[in-house]
């Protein structure tokens, strides 16, 4: 266990070194941020005076040492736009943004998993057709204009939910969150099923196949021949051996969420960290995109080491070495 | 299990092209009616995109032809010049969006037919030869494949495009480069199934050149999965196309496009033209589910195996 998690963080620090290299020079080929930054009666003076400030005048090699330098000691520059450590940002909005996905996730749960049992139960029945066509009638609805039908529906027309921003926002567990008041709840309770029905669809199907493959399995039957009933074979003792394809796509649910959250946090005007990048990539807003990108990269990996860990405790027979890549 | 052999038509005739959708609409049919339909419906989508100019009353992408005037009429109504009805309503800038939403399908069927199509060749090629090879270039290219396959699709796309800047072609390589893995894993596996065959086996004793052992003799024997993947890949292209385009990193801000109709309907969300919002998007998800339904059912016929 102990060399797997330091074969990842190697693993990890390569993989974030690639991807620091690559955005860097791939933002850098976008165009000059200067432009935006400075008014527009400014002397040729001024724009000098303002490059040198920022750096920009120095070799893109040199730019990227000092960036480089700055990463090792947790420093990713400072927004031309806000002025502001661009670290600092991010870590102002990043509570929004993982609101959202638990809140959203929790929903895909919620609503994915009864909803594939069903379907897997009812095989070829009319209500797994149903299930199954609705499913994929989900995941065909584009989410940006899923969250702009929710808006015009249940803000503009019901008048029942807010269409944007986080509301009230209070202590909970330590940070600022929604979730402390109903004001908030009311508020994301619109992005966060915006951003689930994606997601639910996906368990819906995973745990369809899942289900159906171990209601055929032996021990199934000798629970069936030992005459326990339907409701506790399937809760008790199929749904356990389904836990494991569901963990397989935790890493990738997690990071639809974090993807998609970007266009729920746009569309429903959300403070996260998504509306923070789209912002900044239309003001071409550089630290902020790469930084954005790194912690984002940092996240993935994460989650992945998170996932194989999870396996070894749902599944015993399961042992992660330090070879396995 | 090749799409041919199920009708029992061993050697690919001389009428490729018309056996194919025959044998395409004999399977689906098979299947249900709903999924025939659906595939009707996508070609219909396809035939519209392409005779738009001659089945739309105006080009709403050319100012001479647009009354600003007719701005924000709801469906059915009458135009100032009393030459055609507005189907589905006008736009804020006097466009009509029946014609609109055709010529925004047009883009959004061309860039992700052309992306998908790209990323088919360039990833079943890629996928193949790490099949043939093995070893470096197999670890390279699975390498590759690897790593995008940790990230979204559409997260990719958006980082592309947020360097490259809005655009056609921009969009078309973005999509290209975020989906030729998926092809490039099925296209390997399903190889190195066929790579063990006797056929392979014989063709390599007859010394038949790599290029020909992999494109004559590999690649017909792998397509019938990958064509699964590409109506699944083509409508994940659709989907991601109109939400970069909505949030003004896709096609250029003039350009004919359903997320661009749909950005711009967003903005008459609170003014009661709600027409503008839900036309557009409708156009949009018909085409979506109409392919994946195509698709998932295809994936049914040809992985049996594999239910649901």
């Amino acid at each position: 266990m102990a060399a797997y998690l330091l074969q990842r963080l190697i693993q990890a620090i390569f993989v974030l070194l690639l991807v620091s290299l690559l955005i860097f020079m791939g933002v850098y080929a976008i165009g000059d941020p200067i432009e935006l930054l400075v008014s527009p009666d400014s002397t040729v003076e001024d724009i000098e005076r303002a490059r040198a400030a920022l750096g920009l005048d120095q070799p893109i090699w040199t730019q990227y040492r000092i960036y480089l330098i700055g990463l090792l000691q947790g420093d990713l520059g400072d927004s031309f736009v806000y002025n502001q450590p661009t670290i600092q940002l991010i870590l102002q909005r990043l509570p929004a943004t993982v609101e959202l996905g638990l809140v959203a996730f929790f929903f895909a749960l919620v609503m994915g998993i009864p909803l594939g049992l069903i379907a897997g139960y009812y095989a070829d029945k009319w209500a797994d057709h149903a299930i199954m066509n609705g499913s994929i009638f989900a995941f065909s609805l584009p989410n940006f204009w899923q969250g702009l039908l929710f808006i015009l529906f249940f803000s503009v027309w019901l008048n029942w939910l807010p269409a944007g921003d986080r509301g009230e926002v209070d202590q909970f567990l330590g940070v600022g969150s929604s979730l402390a008041t109903a004001d908030g709840w009311r508020h994301i309770f619109l992005p966060a099923f915006n951003l689930a029905l994606f997601n639910a669809a996906l368990i819906v199907r995973l745990t369809r196949s899942s289900i159906q493959e171990v209601m055929s399995s032996e021990y199934i039957r000798y629970a069936r021949a030992k005459g326990l009933s339907n409701r506790r074979i399937l809760l008790r003792h199929a749904f356990r051996n389904i836990q494991i394809p569901l963990v397989t796509v935790l890493g990738l649910e997690l990071g639809n969420l974090l993807a998609y959250g970007i266009i729920t946090e746009t569309v429903f005007d959300w403070p996260g960290m998504g509306q923070l990048l789209i912002n900044s990539i239309r003001l071409n807003d550089r630290p902020v995109i790469v930084g954005y990108l790194l912690v984002v990269v940092a996240m993935f990996i994460l989650i992945n080491v998170v996932v194989d860990v999870l396996y070894t405790l749902l599944d015993p027979r399961i042992k992660i070495s330090g070879s396995k890549s | 299990m090749s799409l041919s052999k199920t009708r029992k038509s061993p050697v690919a005739g001389e009428q490729e092209k018309v056996s194919f959708l025959s044998s395409l609409f004999d399977l689906l049919r098979r299947q249900s009616v709903f999924s025939l339909l659906c595939l009707v419906i996508f070609l219909l989508l396809i035939l519209a995109a392409i005779s738009a100019p001659l089945i739309t009353p105006q080009n709403p992408y050319d100012n001479a032809q647009v009354d600003f005037f007719d701005a924000n009429l709801a469906p059915g109504s009458m135009s100032g010049d009393g030459r055609f009805v507005y189907l589905l309503g006008s736009d804020a800038l006097g466009r009509d969006l029946y014609s609109a939403i055709l010529y925004g399908l047009r883009t959004s069927l061309s860039i992700s037919g052309i992306a998908a199509l790209l990323a088919l060749a360039i990833g079943t090629l890629a996928g193949l030869a790490a099949a043939y090879f093995r070893g470096m270039t197999d670890t390279l290219i699975m390498r590759a494949v690897d790593i995008k396959l940790g990230f979204p699709t559409i997260l990719v796309a958006m980082v592309i495009m947020s360097i490259f800047g809005a655009g056609y072609f921009n969009l078309v390589i973005a999509l290209v480069l975020a989906q030729w893995p998926y092809y490039a894993r099925t296209a390997r596996s399903v190889a190195l199934v066929q790579m063990g065959q006797e056929y392979i086996e014989a063709a390599r004793c007859l010394e038949l050149p790599v290029h020909r052992l992999i494109l004559v003799h590999l690649l017909p024997n792998s397509l019938p999965p990958l064509l699964v993947v590409f109506t699944l890949q083509l409508a994940h292209a659709a989907a991601i196309e109109a939400s970069l385009s909505f949030l003004g990193l896709g096609v250029s801000i003039e350009a004919p496009s359903l997320g661009l109709l749909i950005a711009n309907g967003s903005k008459e969300i609170l003014s009661g033209h709600a027409w503008q919002l839900i036309y557009p998007g409708l156009a949009l998800v018909l085409l979506i589910f109409t392919v994946n339904i195509v698709g998932d059912r295809l994936r049914r016929i040809l992985n049996p195996k594999e239910r649901g």
